[in-house]
């Protein structure tokens, strides 16, 4: 039998790459471990080795193919007697669509293809629908839109500030040579060199420490946690150093210091590699905590975040680098740290989200309007200080609201919110407010568990439906 | 930053002459040795007046007293120049005044009134002088050596020659920041000199109970950290050794580390039972190895001062130490308006 070759996936959420070139033609024999091919997507470029041995009998997907989904046959391996007319015709579409149809038991792009349509397998789909998105009062009416990635936009807020202020710098692990870990600073060290691009060694609480001395000294240090779970060898040194010494010095010195990096779960990392930490940060007086979705809010408000005098906190996902949204071109776009933005207006119920919720809530209002029912949906943006007056404006017209968020569900951001909301509009509630978050477990592995571990669109809409009474 | 060379390796090599980093001591002229006297002996006035203040209630919480070991915080900061920073844990007072802070602000920052350095927001353990460039003042046992470091990378990035050093106990140096950090500035070669101040016991654990390796200048070898032992209870071994380690720092050699072997006479903290060490243990450092004392007596004995004079110079320090004292009873408390204060700007 031919054996298929199948394009790989390069890391937990590769859906598609680039074919880039063929190192071996049809014809050519390969043993186990040859590199036969490169494929490229948004995050790396990497070899294919052939994993049989054999003679190329057919290439499938020509060199330079750009959107190859994962898995689809890309060349057919002869084995010992066999030619080129053993081959059978080609599988290829079936094979990049079956973990979709049956996501209850696909591998790792079930929750990637199946939880976020509108992220759904290409970057290049905007993941919100445009005609819902209400226009962002902080951007001038007219502005050009430019379709830009989240990775993109990121990488472009600390490009500008780094031009503008040389005592901008980035450091962390995999920042310079290597791009990024997940390539949010692709090319910052061939603009900025190294003294302003640091690689640091894997030592997440010296460096969080080294960052925030410098910091205390006067610059402005941008600290990227190749995860915010690594995050936790360096809690001591964002809390009780970053956070508290302006107040513990009666304001005569802080640390204005961006942590960023990505938070929560990506795909089939499990429970080490899986845990948002919006709800831990936000309890912290003397930090801002940042949570966008869009492109828009991630460069707006990181270059918001890079300039402000206190400790930011800037929460990113690795599901949501490579959606793509459009973005202001502005010289210089920065948005205000605290604000939210109503993402669509309604009058039927109200709908929280932030970060990556938003791809549930922004999914169920899609839903819900077509069952008739209107959501107002508020992207929080920033978590703490928190926007609750664009919440409690909300609430009082619609007497109704959902939080959507994927951390734990004790003492999460949304349970804060409900406290809230209760406390200074309760007399506008016509019904109790649900909070929807990720189950009260550690992140498990297994595909069809991790899906069920995670919000999903199913229930935000049935709790809308549930405070609107029409269940 | 750029360069990516190891450290340089470990000198242990040794000069013709004593050098201040192999115990070697200059002789302090006259008027150094003065000042050192002035320096220390103020120190410990205003230390023990923390004590009585901290038993008469006017300071709670915690209070770590730093007598003993006055001569290593006074030695370093002759070698120092402006712009140099300094950072430690929260045994501090002496920090503070080593570095030039008014005894007032510091003894009402004790006693939590408004016009302490951190308007009484801070306490014991957490203050701060921009304007002397002392970077606290931390509670939490290690964190001021990675802090350190970053100021160190701070002054490297701005191509400064200043230099950072961060003070810490023998009971930090097994914190694992603390290695992470010497690994860093060891690559980057930051200009930090890091100060092991062993004062043998980590609250009541003995060096040797709670360390594998008690000779703390040993510790930066796996990094290519140079280290050397220096008497903290002789002002002049201090500022020798400091003088050589700024040089180092300055010259861009990048780090070094130098373990002050030093005493502390009061516990821990205004809490400690003593039961873990003799009396006569603290009783033979302090009548042989004061390092006031030592001065005080080189001074008589060269004539650099009389009894009358250096009488002078106690009243003098115990003015200073009153008039702080009274200033911290009396000033009022922070405003309550300085709760909400101070938390972001």
């Amino acid at each position: 039998m031919p054996i298929d070759i199948l394009m790989p996936a390069l890391s937990p959420t590769m859906e598609e790459g680039t074919l880039s070139k063929w190192l071996k033609n049809e014809g050519d024999s390969v043993a186990a471990g040859d590199v036969i091919a490169e494929i490229e997507t948004d995050k790396a470029t990497m070899e294919v080795e052939a994993v049989d041995e054999g003679t190329i009998g057919k290439i499938v997907v020509p060199a330079g193919t750009e959107n190859v989904k994962v898995n689809a046959v890309i060349a057919v391996l002869l084995e010992d007697g066999e030619s080129a007319s053993d081959i059978g015709a080609p599988k290829k579409a079936e094979a990049a669509d079956a973990p979709k149809e049956s996501a209850d038991d696909a591998g790792g792009k079930a929750r990637a293809a199946d939880e976020e349509p509108e992220a759904a397998a290409s970057g290049k789909v905007p993941a919100a629908p445009k005609t819902d998105v209400a226009s962002d009062p902080d951007i001038p009416e007219g502005t050009e839109m430019v379709p830009t990635t989240v990775r993109e936009a990121l990488r472009d807020a600390m490009a500008e500030e780094m031009r503008a202020n040389d005592d901008v710098f980035i450091m962390g692990e995999e920042v310079a040579e290597y791009q990024g870990a997940y390539k949010i600073t692709q090319g910052l060290l061939a603009e900025f060199g190294a003294r302003r691009v640091v690689d640091t060694p894997i030592t997440e609480h010296g460096f969080a420490g080294v960052g925030v001395g410098a910091a205390m000294a006067g610059l402005r240090p941008i600290v990227e946690f190749m995860t915010f779970n690594f995050a936790m060898q360096a809690i001591d040194q964002i809390i009780n150093s970053a956070a508290k010494t302006l107040y513990m010095s009666g304001g005569q010195m802080g640390a204005p210091i961006v942590f960023r990096g990505p938070n929560g779960a990506a795909a089939r990392v499990a429970a080490q590699h899986s845990q948002c930490y919006a709800a831990w940060y936000s309890h912290i007086p003397g930090l801002k905590v940042v949570m966008p979705y869009t492109a828009a809010d991630a460069k707006g408000l990181l270059k918001a975040a890079i300039r402000d005098p206190n400790p930011v906190i800037f929460l990113e996902n690795e599901i949501l680098y490579g959606q793509t949204f459009d973005v202001p071109k502005m010289d210089d776009f920065v948005l205000p740290i605290g604000k939210a933005r109503v993402h669509k207006q309604g009058k039927d119920v109200t709908m929280v989200s932030f970060g990556i919720g938003m791809t549930y809530a922004v999914k169920a209002v899609e839903e819900l309007s077509a069952l008739g029912i209107d959501v107002e949906l508020i992207d929080l943006r920033t978590i703490r200080p928190m926007d609750l007056p664009t919440v409690i404006e909300s609430v009082k017209k619609t007497g109704r609201l959902v939080t959507v968020e994927e951390g734990y569900p004790q003492n999460s951001v949304g349970t804060e919110i409900a406290t809230r909301v209760q406390q200074q509009a309760f007399d506008y509630l016509d019904a109790p407010i649900i909070t929807i978050a990720g189950k009260d477990v550690p992140m498990p592995y297994a595909a069809n568990l991790e899906k069920l571990a995670l919000p999903n669109v199913a229930e935000v809409v049935e709790a809308v439906k549930t405070v609107t009474y029409r269940t | 930053m750029a360069p990516r060379k190891s450290a340089a390796a470990a000198s242990r090599k040794k000069p013709a002459e004593k050098s201040g980093l192999n115990g070697g001591i200059t002789e302090f002229d006259k008027a150094t040795e003065l000042k050192a006297y002035e320096e220390m002996l103020l120190i410990r006035r205003f230390e023990e007046k923390a004590g009585q203040l901290y038993g008469m209630g006017f300071i709670g919480g915690f209070c770590h007293l730093y007598i003993g070991q006055e001569a290593v915080v006074v030695g370093m900061q002759m070698a120092l120049k402006d712009g140099d920073q300094v950072i430690t844990g929260y045994r501090d007072h002496g920090h503070m005044l080593a570095t030039g802070m008014e005894a007032r602000g510091v003894m009402a920052e004790l006693t939590g009134r408004r016009d302490g350095y951190s308007h009484g927001k801070g306490g014991s353990m957490h203050m701060f002088s921009k304007e002397k460039n002392f970077y606290g003042g931390h509670g939490i046992v290690g964190a001021q050596v990675s802090l350190g470091t970053g100021l160190a990378f701070a002054n490297k990035y701005r191509g400064n020659d200043n230099v950072a050093v961060a003070y810490f106990g023998d009971g930090a140096a097994n914190q694992g920041q603390v290695y992470e950090s010497f690994n860093m500035a060891a690559l980057w070669k930051l200009p930090v000199i890091y100060i092991v101040e062993n004062n043998r016991y980590a609250m009541g654990t003995s060096t040797v109970r709670s360390s594998a390796q008690s000779n703390f200048s040993l510790r930066g070898n796996s990094f290519g950290i140079p280290g050397h032992q220096v008497d903290g209870m002789d002002v002049r071994a201090v500022h020798a050794a400091a003088v050589e380690a700024v040089a180092h720092g300055r010259a861009g050699k990048g780090p070094i580390i130098l373990e002050m072997l030093t005493y502390r006479y009061r516990g821990h903290s205004m809490s400690d039972p003593a039961k873990y060490r003799s009396k006569d243990e603290v009783q033979k450092m302090r009548s042989e190895h004061d390092p006031i004392e030592q001065v005080k007596a080189r001074i008589l004995e060269l004539k650099h001062a009389s009894e009358d004079d250096l009488k002078a110079i106690d009243k003098k320090v115990r003015d200073v130490v009153a008039d702080s004292a009274d200033f911290a009873q009396n000033n009022p408390e922070p405003d309550v308006s300085e709760l909400y204060t101070d938390i972001v700007l």
